[in-house]
């Protein structure tokens, strides 16, 4: 869905989305990298299973949540890529604490 | 114990830097809390990282993102405490501002607190916008700034403002020929706005820029379709087309990537939580904290500056930002009165010449009602419990007043994002639905705390 600039070579960081290896540049966030690994849908709600994908990339719409390092619902875009994370979509990812 | 600041800023954008470097100067303890890794809020965001490393990002930017860098670099030099990584989740006297950092709750304290949080786009419901694919223009902004990331495929840009055109214009710096914007800003704007521009002509440099924005879009080529009477999106598990009405005919446009945007408005849930008092302002159709020239807040020891404050853009936010840290240094006794004016005059003088663009750009891009409060009752509403613009109507026919009763029959709002993404809408939608003033309406009761946390967070705040 996006592809990094030509200019964004140089060191790289590698995370694991599902398993599959990702190389991101420094300071991208988890969002970033579901975005350039072409990772979308990312989740599905937890009402209807409808598909969802990050939507602002900096914190207020909470559609990025996915599981980082074992740790389910973070959202993506406000974690910084780094080497070794393992990201997985979840396949039902429900609205963190339901009141 | 832990140490108490004079003064506490929440965000490191233009205000929140610029408010810290002032405070500084003027020897207040200054802390400031940022939710980002690095100085600079969203607009000059990364700004370090991409001018060291990557100068074509920077050029594809363009000069007033290259600008910020002065700001930040005045901002790290300040004895300012600056805590990047930080969320604040709650701020109540005489607690203190608790936030999380590194997976850990924390607390700090202070004697004045500014909230400095900035601005998000404002909720653009349209016809299948929670498809993936669908984002903000400003995210795709992030994706660029922050991991040099571009759309790829079939990129069409919809809604109104200048983000929008400037978006359009990076893009093509980056080789990235966006299919069409489609305009949906309200029709007669121009004519509204015309009256505006000769106060406009007068802010530095804005009308100048946005037109060499529009004129260079022209020249290569890129289709502006105007006026135009709907938008729906359609897709499966992503966006396919955009179907835009117009002149009473549909046409299709095939898409991968749809960036919307109809302004912005202030990132404003930690005010309301604090139950400070906010107002409606129908020029920027939102609601802003009541402040005076200071940003002193309807609660005595809290100020905001920069766009939570209300929209008025970086160089503005700037100066706020300077004004709320003077105010502050009155406050606390470090400055008299006569030298807090006297310090204040050159702030005032510029954000009043910064200012005088927003009447002009408030009448140009002032978003259609049908894209504010959707007209067909399928459309989403509440992005987290998927409530629609008909269930938040049917409420109104049951005799519900405002957003805090219509929670009892439909769960919008009551999601993770605590109603960031639908709360004006709503406020819109119920304004429309009994024919009453927006302001009348009113907005979510907003509790703390403001950002989930983890239950493992709490137990470790450390309460002394
Ligand atoms: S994409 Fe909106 S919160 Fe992450």
């Amino acid at each position: 869905m996006f592809a990094s600039l030509p200019d964004a070579a140089g060191p790289q960081v590698a995370v694991t989305v599902d398993g599959k290896t990702v190389a991101v540049p420094p300071g991208a966030s988890v969002a970033a990298a579901l975005l350039l690994a072409g990772a979308v849908p990312s989740r599905t709600t937890a009402v209807s299973a409808a598909p969802r994908a990050p939507y602002c990339m900096m914190g207020v719409c909470f559609e990025c949540l996915v599981e980082i390092d074992g740790v389910a619902e973070r959202q993506a875009c406000m974690v910084t890529a780094a080497e070794g994370m393992r990201v997985r979509r979840t396949p039902r990812s429900s609205s963190i604490e339901r009141s | 114990m832990s140490e108490c600041y004079d003064f506490a800023i929440i965000g490191a954008g233009p205000a929140g830097m610029a408010a810290a470097i002032t405070a500084a100067e003027l020897g207040l303890r200054t802390a400031v809390l940022d939710e980002q890794e690095a100085p600079g809020g969203q607009i000059y965001r990364a700004i370090e990282r991409v001018t060291q490393n990557h100068p074509r990002r920077l050029a594809i930017l363009g000069d007033d993102y290259a600008a910020g860098l002065a700001l930040v670099r005045a901002f790290r030099a300040c004895s300012a405490d600056y805590l990047p990584g930080s969320t604040v989740w709650q701020v109540e006297q005489p607690l203190g501002i608790l936030y999380s950092a590194r997976g850990k709750s924390r607390r700090l304290r202070s004697r004045r607190t500014l909230i400095a949080t900035g601005a998000m786009e404002r909720p653009m419901p349209l016809a299948g916008w929670t498809l993936p694919g669908v984002m903000t223009a400003g995210a795709a902004q992030i994706a660029l700034k922050s991991a040099g990331a571009v759309p790829q495929g079939r990129v069409v840009l919809v809604g109104c403002g200048p983000l929008l055109l400037l978006l359009a214009w990076q893009l093509l710096q980056a080789d990235v020929r966006v299919c069409a914007i489609v305009d949906t800003s309200t029709s007669g704007a121009r004519r509204r706005a015309a009256r505006h521009l000769p106060s406009a002509l007068m802010a530095p440099g804005h009308v100048g820029k946005g037109l060499r924005y529009i004129r260079m879009l022209r020249e290569a080529g890129i289709p502006m379709l105007n006026h135009v009477e709907n938008v729906q999106l359609n897709g499966k598990e992503r966006v396919q087309e955009v179907v835009v009405t117009h002149g009473g005919k549909d046409e299709r446009l095939g898409a991968d990537v749809v960036l919307l945007h109809q302004g912005l408005v202030p990132n404003a849930n930690l005010g309301w939580a604090l139950r400070c008092e906010h107002g409606w302002n129908e020029a920027q159709r939102c609601f802003v904290p009541r402040t005076d020239a200071w940003g002193l807040a309807s609660l005595d020891e809290f100020q905001f500056a920069g766009d939570c404050a209300g929209i008025g853009g970086a160089h503005a936010a700037e100066q706020t930002g300077r004004l709320a840290a003077l105010e502050a240094a009155h406050r606390l006794a470090r400055i008299d009165r006569a030298e807090r004016d006297a310090r204040a005059r050159a702030p005032l003088g510029a954000l009043r010449r910064h200012r005088r663009i927003r009447p002009l750009l408030e009448a140009l891009y002032r978003p259609g009602d049908r894209y504010v409060a959707p007209e067909q009752d399928d459309v989403i509403v509440c992005r987290c419990e998927e409530a629609s613009a008909g269930d938040i109507r049917r409420t109104v026919a049951l005799g519900c007043p405002g957003p805090n009763q219509m929670k009892a029959f439909v769960r919008c709002g009551m999601g993770p994002c605590q109603g960031r993404m639908c709360g004006l809408t709503v406020t819109e939608l119920m304004a429309a639905a009994r024919n009453v003033a927006p302001g009348d309406i009113g907005y979510y009761r907003i509790r703390p705390p403001i950002k989930p946390l983890a239950l493992g967070e709490l137990a470790a705040l450390e309460l002394e």
